[in-house]
């Protein structure tokens, strides 16, 4: 198993991280991106929002890198603010995700017997959903905002984190140093939280991390459906609608955002297998 | 083998009654109403016409009720009508819908299958290669690619730029004059696009997991024996490296079932096809409870079914799983 303790600890993780390049390349790609985020309002050369009726649809010039769309408005502008949302969605919604994925796995896993069965069919019953339908369907019958989605994503995804962190407490609630800390009648939410998490935790980040990806590609799927991100805030899917709706005059409306999007996700797959790798250096292939 | 699948029929009872539980809460707990289409955007509606039609729908009956109402109907089959105007059979649209997905993916699991099968063996066989760093960094950027956005690249290279293929629809102007051989050509031709952007994601998939698998057989002490037996390095690897790196295919083949029929929302939509996602998309636009339930349902049971075919072919298959048992 991966426990923190068998592997050299959390030095010896970063170290064979560090050594990985396709990972720090990822690394470097997401370190981008939430710069892009954080500092859109001095970086992006226009506001996104402004509309200029004299520059509609132009094709990317030298004043318009990535070219305007159909109301004049800048799309690297528009991007570089889209990314805010992408990178607040994806986090929050796989922040609630390892929150239930944590919380369930752990109960499963510590107590076992009919917690553990209960739990584990749960999990097999959301894995049975289609689950692009279930998060649509939400987000069509309640309102489509951020906070909708974040939720919804982070309730549908949560399923491959608590097996892992069920797995980790099986292997570890019997070593010695939870029978210890048990026969000093220690309660058992300390012995969960103290003792056991930080040792269990590990692949469950690492999944995480592979997770931000999904929801990133999730959000904007839904904003592209027109079910996301509401215009006129910008997001990459409601750019590629846009790109959709004027497919045969603006290729470039198309193909930035995509990129965009394939980019990050790419960056977060490097890290995150990277991390899986540094985790676990015998299942190295 | 008979008494396992009998055993996982069986348990496939309570797991379709949760799925059945969850999506119909789900769908019933959100504000708005399938009546709002008909009555709230109509001025000339009166309350009266309003309470009518409610009561039509049973929506004036405790969540609970209309739950025990509904799986007392989907017993005998009957998923029940459509809200839309049509009011037709729920079980009659999705038996339009049904198949037109069925064939797209059926057809994108062959692709994926003839291609990445092949792909994945030459990397494993010739790992740290030019070719398998090649396939590696196109498998990541598989994995990346949204495919609403790669349907829309193919639109416009292939539909506008090259104007090789049409963009939307199963079928051309005039496709019922047409002879049978003109009916097969076009059908081809509309669904190339679509069924490349299918498989594209599961090509990357499967590709990286058969040259994984791989990689760990040729590993294997049996291996070992193979070529110690002085077999050729083709009998060794396709003979009995191959075979056994190919059985967990099948699971991962069941396994997928849940995201083709989920996937197929956005590039059905895209390119107008008439499957399961473009029709569970719109119905849900139009709040089309009994539809939305239906093809939530209908997605479960194919994907209980797939895992239950799936683990089933994997033990005929593989011995050491049968005398397991």
């Amino acid at each position: 198993m991966t426990n923190m303790t068998e592997i050299g600890g959390f030095k010896a993780f970063w170290r064979r991280l560090r050594k990985n390049r396709l990972a720090m390349t990822g690394s470097g790609i997401v370190l981008l991106l939430v710069l892009a985020a954080l500092l859109a309002p001095w970086i992006a050369p226009y506001d996104p929002t402004e509309i200029d009726i004299d520059q509609i649809m132009m094709p990317p010039t030298l004043q318009h890198p990535l070219g305007t769309d159909m109301l004049g408005r800048d799309v690297l502008s528009r991007m570089i603010y889209g990314s805010r949302v992408s990178l607040q969605v994806s986090f929050i919604a796989v922040g609630i995700a390892l929150m239930i994925g944590v919380i369930f796995g752990s109960l499963a896993g510590y107590y076992g017997g009919k917690t553990d069965t209960v739990v584990m069919r749960f999990v097999d019953l959301m894995l049975c959903f289609p689950s692009f339908f279930l998060i649509l369907s939400v987000i069509a019958f309640l309102e489509p905002s951020l906070l909708n989605i974040m939720i919804v994503i982070g309730l549908t995804s949560w399923m491959g984190m608590a097996r892992l962190v069920r797995a980790e407490f099986l292997s570890l609630k019997e070593r010695e140093f939870v029978l210890a800390a048990k026969a000093q009648g220690i309660p058992d939410r300390r012995i969960i939280v103290r003792h056991l998490l930080p040792n269990a935790i590990a692949p469950a980040v690492v999944s995480a991390i592979l997770g931000i990806g999904a929801a990133i590609l999730t959000e904007s799927a839904l904003s592209f459906l027109g079910l996301g991100v509401q215009p006129p805030i910008p997001s990459w899917g409601n750019i590629l609608t846009a790109g959709k709706d004027n497919i045969e005059i603006a290729w470039w409306l198309s193909l930035f955002p995509g990129l965009a999007i394939l980019i990050t996700i790419l960056g977060y797959n490097l890290l995150g297998e990277g991390a899986r790798d540094a985790l676990d250096p015998r299942l190295k292939l | 083998m008979a008494t396992y699948i009998l055993k996982r029929l069986i348990g496939m009872g309570p797991m379709l009654i949760g799925i059945t539980l969850i999506s119909f809460v789900v769908i019933h707990l959100a504000p708005g109403e399938p009546t709002d289409m008909q009555t709230q955007l109509n001025p000339k509606a009166s309350a009266e016409a309003y309470q009518r039609l409610r009561e039509h729908y049973g929506l004036n009956d405790p969540i609970h009720i209309q739950y025990w109402n509904w799986l007392k109907r989907i017993a005998k089959l009957d998923l029940g009508n459509s809200f839309r105007q049509d009011g037709r059979p729920v079980i009659d649209k999705i038996k339009e819908a049904l198949p037109i997905t069925i064939l797209l993916n059926v057809l994108s699991l062959f692709l994926i299958l003839l291609v990445s099968i092949p792909i994945g063996v030459l990397a494993a066989t010739r790992q740290y290669s030019l070719f398998d760093k090649l396939t590696t960094v196109v498998v990541y950027i598989g994995f990346a690619v949204p495919t609403f956005w790669l349907a829309l690249l193919m639109m416009i290279l292939f539909g506008l730029e090259l104007g090789w293929l049409p963009i939307s629809g199963l079928h051309s102007f005039g496709y019922e004059l047409f002879s049978p051989a003109q009916k097969f050509s076009d059908l081809a031709k509309h669904l190339a696009l679509p069924v490349f952007v299918a498989a594209f994601g599961g090509l990357a998939g499967l590709s990286r997991y058969m040259r994984l698998n791989l990689l760990e057989v040729i590993r294997q002490d049996y291996i070992l024996t193979a070529r110690a037996k002085g077999l050729s390095e083709n009998k060794v690897i396709y003979k009995h490296a191959l075979r056994n790196a190919l059985l967990p295919v099948i699971t991962i083949l069941g396994l997928s079932i849940p995201g083709l029929i989920g996937g197929g929302v956005i590039f059905e939509s895209i390119f107008s096809i008439p499957g399961m996602g473009r029709l569970f998309y719109e119905s849900v636009m139009a709040r089309d409870y009994p539809v939305v339930m239906g093809i939530l349902v209908i997605g479960g049971v194919l994907t209980l079914l797939g895992n239950l075919i799936a683990d089933a072919s994997y033990a005929l298959a593989d011995p050491r799983i049968r005398h397991g048992k």
